[in-house]
């Protein structure tokens, strides 16, 4: 079976087939099913903590999953375990030899796994990293091209498939997809890209019929998909997906892809933002994605796996704590609910005012919704629109580590700046004179003052605050530029 | 002739094992080889050798020059 069956009777047979697994994996499954029960879930989803246009019905499925949710991604973790290798279509991102540095599978992983040894790796990342409510067969092929080893692993765990999807039209497939192998021969340009459409579409409408959640990824291509993923995003909300990932292309020379050689640009973060922004009416979109490596482990944004390596797990001795589990997971629920008053407050101090001014903020945090990080010991920023209809999570940030070692490096600060350009403020727990002073000339404003706050209420005051300046004529608002998007796959930051 | 794998490309994808009509193709010491003795090149079987077909880097699974052609049983 190849991946162009992703949603032919074969596959889907496979999602919902209860595969006998192992009782380290039951237990698991068993666990992720009474963890997250209970009167706070409800109470934070009610009042509007991300739950979004959501049904509620797959809300409760999704709120702890950190990729489908962006509440849910700065507090449960993920793991992806490498079991599925092969991979029948090539993409012109994509080196399997090397890396994949695109989608939540970039194809190069420093092991394989076998089932067994995954489901044992599972139990001990479970029992390390409390936070651990999702696993995922990320490849580094397309575990659906890997059905037996997939659903071997897969279960019960987590009932949701995500497709990669870049293109509805064949002319425009030829240019993503040089061939595809399909029963025994290899296709080839539009021949080969209708084949990949037609039955993408079609595994997605046999998923979502049977009732299993999908999401959708795709990758922007400037200049070859960019405007055409409008249309994806009709197709594939019209068939019944849930949410829309759309990620920028990552391509560099040294990643040895087609696109990377070819010189290939990525899109910028503006040029992303307005793609998520026109097909945001249709369906919810997803800003959060780190495209992660398809062996990473741990909270979106860090990657733990190198503590979890066969040789290691093999050697340890897995104590499967249920109780702190549960505790941690109860904490996360009370965290949500008191983030969404403290909003909810300050937004109501926001009604009344009129403004058609729209911008956004960079957020420097460690999670639980706080601004919690040093300026110069991100990894990432969160960005924020800020309107007056409040404040809204739009994407993310990442930027080199600045302050290695105790003292400030300018390259990296420049590097920052250009990651952050086009926000008009960055929001930090604490941050260090010269940066500052750098920050201030770039025309980015440094504000420490809800060191420890939560950020949406911080960012809707300080709003409040810099409108009533715009008001009383002490500033002037300006349009900020564009900014760029850091190349190259997730790894584990030093 | 037959094919091979040449170790230093393969990425131990394994794409390639299950398409193979002879099973002829298995892992050994993290890489994928073709047993000689049962490739035949896929003839009478499909257009073109499978694990050519299927393998995501190119000119990694080639003809073996070392054998000599395969013949087909009459």
């Amino acid at each position: 079976m190849t991946s162009l069956d992703v949603g032919t009777a074969n596959a889907v047979e496979g999602v919902n087939a209860a595969v006998a697994m192992d009782d380290v994996m039951q237990k698991l499954a068993e666990h992720k099913g009474c963890g997250t029960s209970g009167g706070s879930g409800k109470a934070s989803c009610g009042s509007g903590a991300g739950q979004g246009d959501l049904p509620t019905e797959i809300w409760e499925k999704v709120k702890n999953h950190p990729c489908y949710s962006e509440e849910a991604h700065h507090h449960y973790a993920r793991m992806h375990v490498a079991v599925a290798p092969a991979c029948n279509i090539q993409c012109n991102y994509c080196n399997r030899k090397y890396d994949c540095a695109n989608e939540s599978r970039p194809g190069v992983v420093s092991e394989k796994l076998t089932p067994e040894q995954a489901a044992k790796k599972v139990l001990a990342v479970a029992s390390t990293i409390p936070q651990m409510t999702v696993l995922g067969i990320a490849g580094p092929g397309d575990p659906l091209a890997n059905p037996e080893k997939t659903f071997k692993t897969f279960d019960l765990i987590s009932r949701t498939v995500t497709i990669t999807i870049n293109m509805v039209d064949p002319e425009i497939g030829a240019k993503i997809y040089p061939w595809v192998f399909w029963k025994h021969k290899r296709y080839t340009g539009v021949e080969a890209a209708k084949l990949l459409t037609d039955r993408q579409l079609q595994g997605l409408e046999m998923l979502t019929e049977r009732g299993i959640l999908c999401k959708v990824n795709s990758v922007m291509i400037p200049g070859i998909n960019d405007k055409h993923l409008v249309d994806v995003n009709k197709a594939v909300k019209s068939r019944g997906a849930f949410l829309h990932n759309i990620m920028p292309l990552i391509s560099a020379p040294e990643h040895g892809t087609v696109f990377g050689l070819n010189g290939q640009r990525g899109p910028s973060a503006q040029e992303l933002k307005a793609l998520q922004d026109s097909c945001e009416g249709e369906m919810n979109m997803m800003r959060h994605c780190r495209q992660c490596r398809a062996d990473a482990v741990g909270l979106l944004g860090e990657d733990r796996s190198a503590e979890f390596t066969t040789e290691k797990i093999m050697a340890m001795e897995v104590d499967y704590d249920l109780e702190s589990r549960k505790a941690y997971q109860e904490k996360v629920e009370e965290e949500r609910v008191a983030k969404v008053a403290a909003k909810q407050e300050e937004l109501a101090t926001l009604a009344g005012a009129a403004s058609d001014i729209k911008l956004l903020i960079a957020v420097a945090t460690k999670g639980s919704g706080l601004i919690n990080e040093h300026f110069g010991h991100a990894k990432e920023f969160q960005v924020y629109e800020l309107s007056t209809s409040g404040a809204k999570f739009v994407g993310h940030r990442r930027v080199d580590l600045y302050c290695q070692g105790g003292y400030g490096d300018e390259d990296s600060l420049e590097t920052v700046i250009r990651a952050i350009n086009d926000c008009h403020a960055v929001f930090v727990a604490k941050i260090g004179g010269c940066p500052k002073n750098d920050l201030i000339k770039a025309g980015i404003e440094p504000v420490d003052q809800f060191a420890h706050e939560f950020i949406e209420k911080s960012a809707i005051a300080w709003f409040k605050a810099y409108l009533d300046k715009v008001n009383s004529g002490e500033i002037e608002h300006q349009e900020r530029g564009d900014a760029e998007i850091r190349q190259g796959a997730l790894i584990n930051a030093a | 002739m037959t094919l091979k794998i040449i170790a230093s490309q393969c990425t131990s994808c394994s794409a390639c094992e299950p398409e193979c009509p002879n099973v002829a193709i298995t892992e050994k010491n993290g890489t994928f080889v073709i047993d000689p003795k049962k490739c035949t090149e896929c003839i009478g079987h499909f257009d073109a050798p499978q694990c050519a077909a299927v393998c995501p880097v190119d000119n990694t699974c080639v003809i073996d020059n070392a054998y000599p052609r395969y013949q087909a049983p009459a």
